[in-house]
C-alpha cells in the first residue's frame, strides 16, 4: 500500500540527510507505528507519503514514494486527498472552520461529492468517533481529545486508504488518548485502513501495532514485529525494559501480555520493598490556600490547596482542562487570581515586582518557545543573565548542567524539543528562584531525553529547591515525582505519595505498576536496583 | 426557549437585516429607530447562532451607543443647526479669518441637540441592524455560501477570520511568557521581544494550516479552463458591486434615485448569471448548501414589507410620510407613523418563523 523505494530526503543547509536509503513496504491493513528519537525523521517521513515533503517543506527527495499506486512526484498532495488522510501534530492549527460537521465535510467538498453521501458519510464517522454529543458546538469549545478525533474525522470522511497521524496523543491526558486509540483500533479492525502513525508515548500506541517502524539516527530503518523491533531501539515503553530486565524473549509490548509472562518476577519481587518515597524534609516553600481562578463566568480552578515543601518534586495531573495550567500560573503570580492566598517563602509573589517575582518562583510553560525571542542560544543566556543581575554566564553553566553542548550561535528555533527545553529551564534557574513550576514539560520529548529531565528536576529537589510539574505523562511522573496531587474541575480530588495516588488508579498507573500489581513498583530502575539486590 | 433552526438561508437574515436598515435610514422619528431596534434586537437574541459571532449585537450596540455619543459631542462642539431655544452657551474660541465658516463652542439650542441625538440614533439604529445580522447567520456561512466561482477568496476570508483569534490568543500568551522574564521590556526591545514570537508562530501556523489544507485537497484542479474562470469572478465582482452600490442607494435618501434599486437589479441579475456559468465548475460541492426554502423567504419578505411601506409611504406623500421624519424647528414630540410601525413589526415574524420544527 505505502511503498518507499530507496528514498533520502535532506533539507536545505542540513549538514545530513534526514533519511537515507529507506527501502520499505507497508502492507494494506495495517497499524504501523514509527518510532525514533527526536529529529529520526518521523515526521518527514509520514509526511512524505502524501508529498507534504519536500514540496511543503523545502530540501529534495530523491527516491520514489508510491502509495495505492500514485507516485508523489507525480502526484501533488490534494490529488492525493482521497487515498491519503493526513491528521498533523496540532490539530487546532489544521482546523479551518469553526463547526465540526463543516470541518468533516471540508474534505468531500473539495472532492466534489455529492450532497446526500457527504450527509451520510458526516453521520456515520459522527458516530465511529463519538461525535454526536457535540456536533454542533463551536470547534474552539472542544476538549484537546474531542478536537483530535475531529481532525483523524476530517480525514476519514474521504474514504482514503491511508491514514497518516503525527502524535495523535501527545497533548491529551491518559483518558483522551485512550477513546482516540480505541476509534484508531476500529478503523483499522472495521475499515481495514492503513495507518501510519508516529508518536513519543510508546507505552498509549505500541500495544495497538501491527507492525513497528524504528527510524534508527543515521542508520537504515527497521522495520518489524513490535516486541522485536522495540527491544533493540533506544526508545521503547517501559512493559519491553522490564521484560528486557526479566529476559522475556521477544518482548511483550501490551500489559496484558506482560503480566501472562510476569509471575515468576513477581514471586522474585516478593520479599522486596518498593523504594518508599523520600519523606520532605525541608520546610514549607510554597503554600496556596483556596485559590480560585476565573475565566469571565468560569471557574478554571475552584479551590485549590497546595504546600510543598523544599526538596519536594509534586505531580499536578487531572484531565485537560482540569484547571493545572492555571493553578501553576496563578501559583507563579503572573496570572491572575480571584481568590485564596499564596505564599512564597512567605511573600505572596502576585504582589512582587515581575522581576522579584521570578528570583522567588520560577515558571517553565507550555510553549517554552514563547519565553524565546532573541537569535542565538549565546544572545538568550547573555540576556537572562542581564535580567536576572546574574554573574555573566550563570545561565549558560545551568543550560550546560541540563544539555551539553548546545552551541552558542545555534538559533533557539533550530534545537530540539529537549534542548529548547533545557534552554527555557536555564532561563527560569538563572534568577535562583527555590520554587520551580513547570507546565507539561515533556511534550515532544523522547525516552532519552525524559530521563536526562528527570534526572535534572531530582537534582534540583536533592539542593533543596521545591518542584511542581503539571503532567499527562504517567511513566515520567512515576520516575520523578515524590508526591501526586489530581486537579478535577478546579478542585484537588487526592493528594498523596505518588505511590498510593499512581496505584488507586488504573488511569494514571504506569505500565510496570500494571504489570507487578498488585505488588506496588513504578519503574523499570526500582525493580532493576531490588533484582540485583535479591 | 425553541431551538432556532439553523439551516435557513444566512442570505435571508442578511435581506431582513438590511431591509431594516433601510427603514432606518429612511426615518428619523426616534419612536420608529426605537422600534426598529427592538425588533432586531428581539429577533437577534432569540435565534442567534451559539459561536462567538452569537455575541455580535452587544458589540454593535455598543458601538452605536459611541456614535451617539460622538455625535453629540461634535455637535455641541462645533455647532450646526441653531434654534430659538437656547439651552446654554459655550465659551466660543475665536478662529482666524481663513477658518470663519467653522465655529468652536457657542450657543447650543435644544433643536441642535435633538437634531443631533436623532441622526445619531438612525445611525446607531443601522448598526444594530447589522450586529443582529452577525449574530443571527455567522458571516462565514454567508461567505461559504458564496458562489463556486469565489470560493478561493471566500476560503481565504474564512481562514483568515479563523485565525484573528488566535493571533490573538498567541500574543496574550507571549505576553503573558515576557512576564516570567522580569520586567517588561521597553521600546523597540519590547516590539522585537513581542513580535518575533507572535510572527514566528503565526507564520509557522499558516505554513501547518496550507499543508493541512492542502493534503484535503484544497485547490485541485478541475477541467476548467482558465478564461472561463476568469469570465465568472469578473461576474461575480461586478454583481456584488452592483447589489452593494444599489444597496447604499436606498439607504441614502440622497442618493440619485438610478442608484437604487436599478443599480441593486442589475447587480442581481449579473450575479445570477455568474452564479449559472460557475454551476458548470463541479469539481467542487457543498456540505448542507443553505437553500432558499420557504422559510427563509419568508424571513426575508418579513423584513423586506418594513422597508417596501416605508419606501412606498414617502414616495406617495400619505398622511404618514411626515411624521416619519422628525421635526425639529418647531421642536414638535414625534408622532408614530402606524402604517410603517405596523410593517416594521412585520418583521417579528422570524421569530415564529425559525422555530425548529
Amino acid at each position: 500500500m505505502i511503498r518507499f523505494e530507496d528514498v533520502s530526503v535532506r533539507y536545505d543547509g542540513a549538514e545530513r540527510p534526514v533519511l537515507s536509503g529507506v527501502d520499505l513496504h507497508v502492507p494494506e491493513g495495517e497499524l504501523c507505528l514509527v518510532v525514533g528519537s527526536t529529529g529520526a525523521g518521523k515526521s518527514t517521513l509520514l509526511r512524505a507519503v502524501n508529498g507534504l515533503v519536500p514540496r511543503f517543506t523545502g530540501g529534495t527527495l530523491s527516491g520514489r514514494v508510491v502509495v495505492a499506486g500514485r507516485a508523489t512526484e507525480d502526484f501533488p498532495p490534494r490529488e492525493l486527498a482521497d487515498v491519503v488522510g493526513y491528521v498533523g501534530q496540532d490539530p487546532l492549527a489544521g482546523f479551518v472552520s469553526d463547526s465540526v460537521e463543516e470541518e468533516l465535510a471540508y474534505v468531500m467538498e473539495s472532492l466534489g461529492l455529492p450532497e446526500s453521501v457527504m450527509r451520510t458519510r458526516v453521520e456515520e464517522t459522527l458516530d465511529l468517533l463519538g461525535l454526536v454529543p457535540v456536533r454542533d458546538q463551536p470547534l474552539s469549545t472542544l476538549s484537546g481529545g474531542q478536537q483530535q478525533r475531529v481532525a483523524i474525522g476530517a480525514a476519514l470522511t474521504a474514504h482514503p486508504r491511508v491514514l497518516l497521524l503525527d502524535e495523535p496523543t501527545s497533548a491529551l491526558d491518559p483518558g483522551a488518548a485512550e477513546e482516540v486509540l480505541a476509534a484508531l483500533h476500529r478503523l483499522v479492525h472495521d475499515l481495514g485502513m492503513t495507518v501510519l502513525v508516529a508518536e513519543h508515548r510508546l507505552e498509549r500506541v505500541a500495544q495497538y501495532a501491527d507492525q513497528v517502524l524504528w527510524l534508527p539516527t543515521g542508520g537504515p530503518p527497521v522495520l518489524g514485529d513490535p516486541g522485536e523491533v522495540l527491544g533493540q531501539a533506544p526508545v521503547a515503553p517501559p512493559v519491553v525494559r522490564l521484560a528486557q530486565l526479566a529476559g522475556w524473549s521477544p518482548p511483550p509490548v501490551s500489559v496484558r501480555d506482560a503480566r501472562r509472562l510476569a509471575a515468576p518476577l513477581r514471586a522474585r519481587l516478593a520479599d522486596a520493598v518498593p523504594p518508599a518515597p523520600r519523606p520532605s524534609r525541608g520546610d514549607v516553600l510554597l503554600r496556596a490556600a483556596g485559590v480560585q481562578v476565573r475565566y469571565g463566568a468560569t471557574l478554571a480552578v475552584r479551590a485549590a490547596d497546595l504546600a510543598v515543601s523544599s526538596g519536594e518534586l509534586v505531580a499536578l495531573m487531572g484531565r485537560n482542562g482540569s484547571g493545572k495550567s492555571s493553578l501553576l500560573w496563578a501559583l507563579q503570580g503572573t496570572g491572575r487570581r480571584a481568590g485564596g492566598t499564596v505564599a512564597v517563602e512567605g511573600v505572596d509573589p502576585a504582589t512582587l515586582r515581575p522581576v522579584d517575582r521570578r528570583e522567588r518562583v520560577g515558571l517553565v510553560p507550555q510553549q517554552p518557545a514563547d519565553l524565546l525571542y532573541l537569535h542565538s542560544v549565546g544572545a538568550e543566556c547573555a540576556q537572562s543573565d542581564a535580567e536576572s543581575g546574574a554573574a555573566p554566564g550563570t545561565c549558560r553553566a545551568h543550560l550546560d548542567a541540563l544539555a551539553p553542548g548546545v552551541p552558542d550561535e545555534r538559533h533557539p528555533r533550530d534545537l530540539s524539543e529537549g534542548q529548547r527545553l533545557a534552554l527555557v529551564l536555564a532561563v527560569a534557574l538563572t534568577p535562583a528562584p527555590r520554587v520551580l513550576l513547570l507546565d507539561e514539560p515533556t511534550r515532544g520529548l523522547d525516552y532519552p531525553a525524559k530521563s536526562r529531565l528527570a534526572d535534572a528536576l531530582r537534582r534540583l529537589t536533592a539542593a533543596g529547591h521545591a518542584v511542581v510539574v503539571a503532567s499527562h505523562d504517567v511513566e515520567f511522573v512515576a520516575e520523578c515525582a515524590s508526591r501526586v496531587v489530581v486537579l478535577a474541575d478546579g478542585e484537588v480530588v487526592a493528594d498523596g505519595p505518588v505511590l498510593d495516588v499512581v496505584t488507586a488508579s488504573p488511569v494514571f498507573a504506569p505500565q510496570v505498576a500494571k504489570v507487578l500489581a498488585p505488588l506496588r513498583w513504578l519503574t523499570v530502575a526500582a525493580v532493576a536496583d531490588a533484582l540485583e539486590a535479591v | 426557549m425553541a431551538e432556532t433552526r439553523r439551516d435557513l438561508h444566512p442570505g435571508a437574515w442578511w435581506v431582513w437585516a438590511l431591509c431594516l436598515a433601510v427603514v432606518a435610514g429612511r426615518t428619523t422619528n426616534p419612536l420608529l429607530l426605537l422600534l426598529v431596534i427592538g425588533v432586531a434586537s428581539r429577533v437577534a437574541v432569540s435565534c442567534r447562532t451559539p459561536g462567538p459571532w452569537g455575541a455580535a449585537l452587544r458589540m454593535f450596540l455598543v458601538m452605536g451607543l459611541a456614535v451617539l455619543g460622538i455625535r453629540l459631542v461634535f455637535h455641541l462642539l462645533l455647532g450646526g443647526v441653531g434654534g430659538p431655544t437656547v439651552l446654554f452657551t459655550l465659551p466660543e474660541i475665536p478662529l482666524p479669518q481663513w477658518a470663519a465658516s467653522i465655529r468652536l463652542g457657542g450657543p447650543v439650542s435644544a433643536e441642535g441637540v435633538v437634531q443631533a441625538l436623532s441622526f445619531g440614533l438612525q445611525l446607531a439604529t443601522m448598526l444594530c441592524c447589522v450586529g443582529a445580522a452577525n449574530a443571527v447567520a455567522d458571516p462565514r456561512r454567508l461567505l461559504r455560501s458564496l458562489p463556486a466561482a469565489l470560493y478561493e477568496i471566500s476560503v481565504a476570508v474564512v481562514v483568515g477570520l479563523t485565525l484573528a483569534p488566535q493571533l490573538a490568543a498567541s500574543a496574550r500568551a507571549v505576553r503573558r511568557a515576557r512576564a516570567l522574564r522580569g520586567e517588561p521590556v521597553r521600546g523597540r526591545a519590547a516590539i522585537r521581544s513581542l513580535l518575533v514570537p507572535v510572527l514566528e508562530e503565526a507564520f509557522e501556523r499558516s505554513l501547518q494550516l496550507a499543508a493541512t489544507m492542502d493534503a484535503r485537497g484544497y485547490g485541485r484542479s478541475g477541467d476548467v479552463s482558465p478564461g472561463h474562470r476568469r469570465l465568472t469572478s469578473a461576474l461575480v465582482l461586478a454583481g456584488l458591486l452592483g447589489l452593494a452600490v444599489g444597496g447604499y442607494g436606498l439607504l441614502d435618501a440622497t442618493a440619485p434615485a438610478v442608484l437604487g434599486l436599478p443599480v441593486l437589479l442589475a447587480g442581481a441579475l449579473l450575479s445570477v448569471a455568474a452564479l449559472r456559468l460557475s454551476a458548470r465548475r463541479v469539481t467542487r460541492s457543498r456540505y448542507r448548501r443553505p437553500r432558499w426554502d420557504p422559510a427563509s423567504v419568508a424571513v426575508a419578505l418579513s423584513g423586506a414589507v418594513g422597508a417596501v411601506v416605508v419606501l412606498a409611504v414617502q414616495a406617495l406623500g400619505t398622511a404618514d410620510a411626515g411624521a416619519l421624519v422628525l421635526s425639529t424647528v418647531p421642536l414638535k414630540a414625534p408622532a408614530l407613523p402606524v402604517v410603517p410601525a405596523l410593517a416594521v413589526l412585520v418583521g417579528l415574524a422570524p421569530l415564529a418563523l425559525a422555530r425548529a420544527r
